[in-house]
């Protein structure tokens, strides 16, 4: 039906831990579809981090293929892959991790110093998207003046401001309370339905789970398919 | 450039531990801009020194004079192009603490022997015709604030006058400068004829001669052949070059010199554990930002760049702060005692080693946290955390 943006192909990751082979993945199949909304559910330990790792360029598969956006990231060098990620990728994590030398301004700016915009286009675009999470008015405060919420809205401007069309999200309510939560979560929605991010979220939060199109299901490092409700 | 700002509040992610480093970088190199300038007032009097001027002395001592008779015996030896004399007056002007040094001599005679002095012609004609004048320094006139025109009154230690007086006035004709930065003009000339005439004893002597040998003579030659002259005579000589003059003076301070070099050389070990460590506390407690960077798409070795950067930023303000104070403090030292350590500078030459060794230190301070933050395994980091 539409248009894929990124296909795993026989993918399996071993971990060498001490002197046992643990095969976190094992032989994966995934079509993402650009557009797509995708939450990933598992237990502890199952492989999901790996996964959202192996899509970000930030980990290379044991054996098989990634191909995102039509590049084979699985088979580039590391620098490469840092170019990449600059322009393709915007990572979530649970606990935020921004910078708490800079303030959100120049937290969300961080990746745009990659690129050859001007001082003046950076403050712009990181304005916009500060707009966009909606903390316009909290541009100059430092991490550890804004509350998780606000924490977690900067890290995803700072995701989204070199708009690249995949965001992976490891977690990223698993810090928040209920009523934050669920406005992190419509942000993400708008993000995905008006700004055409796809997203792959990993979550243990069903409540979480039913904002994305479709559950993946993370077990024995093998992924199965549940439609959402 | 863009990552300044970026370094910048890196630097200053703990403001007392950072301000502590810098603190102790700017020790080391204020200490650093002292003593090499001390050192460098020590070497000057050789580098100054002029290899075909000779200067003759008593053989016994320095403080015996020599008879005015021998400067034409001087100047017919084989090889002398030129000869002057000059002896020490030991005055002093308004405070008896404060002294600087003055001497009589011969006006052209002197500027010929000295071209690197600069003076206007018409002030030198103008000592030359007046028995009563003086020139001076540019740093005696700026120290004093004294010009052409005015009349100085030196008291005598040594010389009284003639008719019992102990203060010689003198009017001041010209100020001269020189070409040497590292040479003193904290001193005085006046006329050798009014000394001789004015003074009460000691007639018919000089302290020294200066002698300029010819281009095409051999100075110990020159040296050995009045020196010969004047053997069993009531008043031996002992003729030297200019330059084996400041270096015996030198050689006195060389263990100074061995000295310096040890204590800079600890300060300076001290100083790279300090911000060594520095450096190594402040990426082991941002290893997840410094793996966050990296999956923002910082390659490598921007992360190094970024991280040695701090390391060398450090030094360049503690550093460049100590540099500054330093100079302040050799400005004020060079006022207050350049009349008997010329020359004590901060030469340029020391200041570019000085911003040569802040980089050096560091990097060699930064590298190894550097190489670490480098080699930081993104996933590993992230799991960690
Ligand atoms: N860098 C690594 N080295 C060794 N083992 C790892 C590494 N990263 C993850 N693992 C192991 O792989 C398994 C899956 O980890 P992860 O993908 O983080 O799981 P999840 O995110 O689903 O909790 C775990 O057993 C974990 O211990
Ligand atoms: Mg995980």
């Amino acid at each position: 039906m539409s248009e894929t943006l990124a296909t795993l192909t026989g993918v399996s990751k071993t971990y060498q831990k001490g002197k046992e082979k643990v095969e976190v993945l094992h032989n994966l199949d995934l079509e993402i579809a650009r557009g797509d909304f995708i939450a990933i559910m598992g237990p502890s330990g199952s492989g999901k981090t790996t996964l959202l790792n192996l899509l970000g360029g930030l980990d290379k598969p044991t054996s098989g293929t990634v191909d995102v956006g039509g590049a084979e990231i699985s088979s580039m060098s590391n620098s490469q892959l840092s170019r990449w990620r600059s322009t393709n990728i915007g990572f979530i994590f649970q606990f935020y991790n921004l910078l708490p030398v800079l303030t959100a301004q120049k937290n969300v700016e961080l990746p745009l110093l990659l690129t050859n915009f001007s001082g003046s286009e950076r403050a712009h675009r990181a304005g916009v998207a500060l707009g966009i999470v909606g903390l316009e008015g909290r541009t100059d405060h430092y991490p550890r003046e804004l509350s998780g919420g606000q924490e977690q809205r900067v890290a995803i401007a700072r995701a989204i401001v070199s708009d690249p069309s995949l965001l992976l999200c490891d977690e990223p309510t698993g810090d928040l309370d209920r009523e934050t939560t669920s406005e992190i979560l419509k942000l993400l929605q708008i993000l995905n339905r008006e700004h055409g991010k796809t997203i792959m979220m990993v979550t243990h939060d069903a409540q979480a789970a039913e904002y994305a199109n479709h559950i993946l299901i993370c077990d024995k490092g093998t992924l199965e398919r549940q439609e959402a409700a | 450039m863009k990552y300044f700002g970026f370094i910048w509040k890196n630097v200053w992610r703990k403001k007392i531990r950072t301000s502590l480093t810098i603190l102790s970088v700017f020790v080391a190199f204020l200490l650093f801009a002292l003593l090499s300038a001390i050192g460098y007032a020590f070497k000057s009097g050789v580098d100054v020194a002029d290899a075909e001027r000779l200067i003759v002395i008593d053989k016994i001592t320095l403080i015996n004079p020599l008879p005015m008779a021998y400067k034409n015996r001087i100047a017919a030896t084989e090889g002398v192009h030129s000869v002057t004399h000059s002896s020490w007056f030991g005055g002093y002007y308004q405070d008896p603490r404060v002294q600087f040094p003055q001497f009589p001599t011969e006006p052209y005679e002197y500027f010929s022997m000295y071209p690197e002095l600069k003076m206007p012609q018409e002030q030198l004609d103008g000592w030359a015709r007046n028995r009563q004048g003086a020139v001076i320094g540019r740093e005696l006139a700026e120290q004093y604030s004294l010009k052409v025109g005015d009349r100085i009154p030196i008291q005598a230690t040594i010389w009284t006058k003639a008719d019992g007086g102990r203060t010689w006035e003198f009017d001041i004709e010209g100020i001269f400068e020189t070409e040497d930065p590292r040479g003193s003009t904290a001193f005085l000339l006046f006329q050798y004829d009014y000394f001789e005439e004015a003074r009460a004893f000691g007639k018919g002597s000089v302290g020294w001669y200066i002698l300029r040998v010819s281009p095409d003579s051999d100075p110990v030659q020159v040296g050995n052949a009045i020196d010969l002259q004047f053997a069993n005579s009531p008043n031996e000589t002992e003729t030297s070059t200019e330059a084996a003059f400041s270096q015996s003076f030198a050689r006195q301070f060389g263990n100074i010199a061995l000295i310096v070099t040890l204590i800079l050389g600890a300060v300076f070990f001290t100083l790279l554990l300090v911000s060594g460590n520095t450096m190594s506390q402040s990426v082991r407690e941002r290893i997840s930002e410094l793996a966050v960077l990296k999956t923002l798409g910082f390659s490598d070795r921007l992360v190094l760049g970024t991280v040695l950067s701090e390391s060398i930023l450090i030094m360049l303000l503690g550093g460049l702060l100590g540099l500054g104070v330093g100079w302040l403090l050799v400005q004020g030292a060079a006022q207050a005692m350049g009349a008997f350590l010329p020359g004590i500078f901060l030469s340029s030459q020391a200041i570019l080693t000085a911003i040569a060794v802040m980089i050096g230190a560091g990097i060699v301070a930064g590298i190894f946290p550097a190489l670490q933050a480098m080699r930081l395994s993104i996933i590993d980091a992230l799991a960690r955390a």
